[in-house]
């Protein structure tokens, strides 16, 4: 496709070009863009790291000493299995305010703006999830972090954990585009926050996350097998507890990757019809 | 390469539905590369949603549009790299300063880092923000944040501007110094399409207007032809006793060529007048009657009477808000 538009000289001192498509380039170039504008609101509004500070540290020293001892028979004992379902936990709940900020940003009228921009669609939406990965790095090394500081040991060493840590990171980003698509659907913030609690619920606490599956009947575990988050806390454990790359790493980035497949397209379908 | 000169915006039968709701009901615009086009209506006309849908923003329900001869519908992308859009509500993003988010739309316009720099420095001081550059959007004040608005829209220098009621809530004088810019951005050989709800300015900025009511288009002319439909001003009377309403307004209506407009509960007559003289010959007319007068007054034309006369009604909505009333009753 060539086609191009002349405008009359008369319009303008000089010819306007129309381009009909946007260059792989560009888009890249755009959604970093829209990464650098979500940075400086990170930098401008810092209450927005509360979440992914507090949690780690809260939920790892609750689970481990309310859970520790029932689950595993002692604390010690518990935290390899914790810690990873923590870390899937905490970026999952990040993940939430990536959909509930895009919503409150998209009732601005910034957003508007955007749409009338000859810029991809997907720019708006996946910029701000690039400026996320801070959020969601410093999540996960907090957990981690918390979880040494009472006592865990990872087994993988420092290989596994940082590992452990990249695919939690790459996790967090493709789970958010099942809550940014929740976001541009949502009627308003707080809409968007139930309907992702909803969601964010039963899919970590049906999966192996915390407890560990033996003891569930039958049909849930049949989920708990399907549920991506499921593979990607067995996967982190493989890779911070014994630093194996097992067959489970593979599948949790199949899973991810489904999931960026289905609902990046669904939510620049939405957002391109979002009034 | 083609050599048509296209008309910067055609419109034909242009239609969008909320519901049960025409918002917009079969509207035609038709404007030249260069002018300046005013879209005049009070609120919930259908202004804003016309404009919506030309600049893609809403899909549009039926009917053709095209900018520069690029079809709206079906090359939105296109489209899109023709228009600089400057929204009634300031839509810019609160949490940049001025200058970040001219340096936000440029790169997003596929200007260098470089390059969206120095653009950005430039617009701040054609635009009198080099002061305000590095303070937060929250912090200005409305005509700034105007200015501001305007500027981003003028990142890439698009041959089209839109301009969504960019006075409204501004104080007089910085509307004025809006129109000053609006006028440069002519001069400089921008197609301008502009809505407004003041007649004033309509006929400051507009090389012609279209008067829309209720979703479809009422009249259509030059500033000059409009005012000759309403008279240069209104003459504003309130007859002494309600009940002489009627005669004062058939009096009235016989020494002067406009129809008047009756308001009985307040025993109110206005009505157009070609010159202001006429106010004279009426009030003598009425004197000779013996028809008491308890105030005359003799005005601008109002977008409340010319819309009496394009409409035959109000330009109250359905349910009119006392913030309406109090805007066009200005």
């Amino acid at each position: 496709m060539t086609a191009i538009t002349t405008i009359p000289a008369e319009t303008r001192d000089s010819t306007v070009e129309v381009h009909p498509r946007l260059g792989a380039a560009e888009v890249l170039s755009q959604t970093m863009t829209m990464a650098w504008r979500s940075v400086i609101k990170m930098r401008r509004n810092p209450e927005q790291f509360f979440d992914v500070l507090v949690q780690p540290l809260l939920f790892t020293a609750m689970f481990a000493f309310v859970f520790g001892g029932a689950i595993s028979g002692d604390v010690d004992k518990y935290l390899p299995v914790l810690i990873p379902g923590i870390l899937a936990q905490t970026t999952m709940t990040a993940c939430i305010a990536t959909g509930v900020q895009l919503r409150e940003d998209m009732d601005k009228g910034v957003f508007d703006r955007f749409r009338v921009l000859p810029i991809a669609r997907i720019a708006p939406l996946a910029g701000p999830m690039v400026a996320d990965l801070t959020r969601y790095t410093v999540a996960t090394v907090l957990t981690f972090a918390t979880g040494m500081a009472i006592g865990y040991r990872p087994g993988g060493g420092v290989a596994g954990v940082v590992a452990a840590i990249l695919l939690v990171i790459v996790t967090g980003w493709s789970l958010a585009w099942i809550f940014t698509f929740v976001g541009i659907i949502g009627r308003s913030a707080q809409a968007v926050q139930g309907m992702s609690m909803m969601i964010m619920f039963p899919l970590t606490f049906v999966s192996n996350a915390f407890v560990l599956p033996g003891s569930m009947p039958g049909w849930l575990r049949a989920f708990v097998q399907v549920n991506p988050v499921s593979h990607v806390v067995t996967a982190t454990r493989d890779l911070a507890n014994t630093g194996a790359v097992t067959a489970q790493v593979g599948w949790a980035l199949v899973a991810c990757a489904a999931v960026v497949a289905i609902f990046a397209t669904l939510s620049v379908r939405a957002y391109r019809k979002a009034v | 390469m083609t050599s048509t000169t296209y008309d910067a915006v055609r419109a034909t039968g242009l239609v969008k539905e909320f519901g049960t709701n025409r918002a917009v009901d079969g509207i035609d615009l038709q404007v030249a590369p260069g002018e300046i086009f005013g879209v005049l209506g009070p609120n919930g006309a259908g202004k804003t949603t016309t404009l919506a849908m030309l600049a893609t923003l809403l899909r549009i329900d039926d009917g053709e549009a095209s900018i520069f001869g690029v079809d709206v519908r079906r090359r939105p992308h296109e489209v899109r790299q023709l228009l600089g859009v400057t929204g009634q509500y300031a839509s810019v993003d609160e949490n940049l300063t001025a200058r970040e988010n001219l340096r936000l739309f440029g790169r997003l316009l596929g200007l260098s880092s470089r390059e969206a720099r120095s653009r950005a420095d430039t617009l701040l001081g054609q635009f009198g923000l080099e002061d305000a550059a590095d303070r937060q959007i929250a912090k200005f004040s409305g005509g700034m944040r105007r200015r501001l608005d305007l500027a981003v829209s003028l990142v890439r220098r698009p041959p089209l501007i839109f301009l969504d009621e960019p006075t409204t809530g501004l104080d007089p004088r910085t509307r004025g110094q809006m129109w000053t810019t609006i006028r440069e951005l002519v001069a400089s050989g921008s197609t301008i399409l502009l809505t407004t709800q003041y007649l004033d300015e309509a006929d400051q900025l507009a090389d012609r207007i279209a008067v829309i009511d209720r979703g479809a288009k009422v009249a259509e002319g030059t500033p000059g032809q409009l005012k000759a439909s309403v008279g240069s001003s209104t003459l504003q009377l309130r007859v002494a006793d309600t009940a002489d309403v009627a005669a004062a307004a058939a009096v009235v209506g016989r020494v002067l060529p406009h129809e008047p407009v009756m308001t009985p509960e307040q025993g109110g007559v206005s009505v157009a007048l070609t010159d202001a003289d006429q106010a004279a010959e009426a009030l003598l007319a009425l004197r000779a009657q013996g028809i008491s007068i308890a105030s005359v007054s003799v005005a601008q034309p109002t977008l409340d009477e010319v819309f009496l006369v394009l409409t035959g009604h109000e330009t109250g909505d359905p349910e009119p808000t006392p913030h309406d009333t109090l805007e066009v009753a200005r």
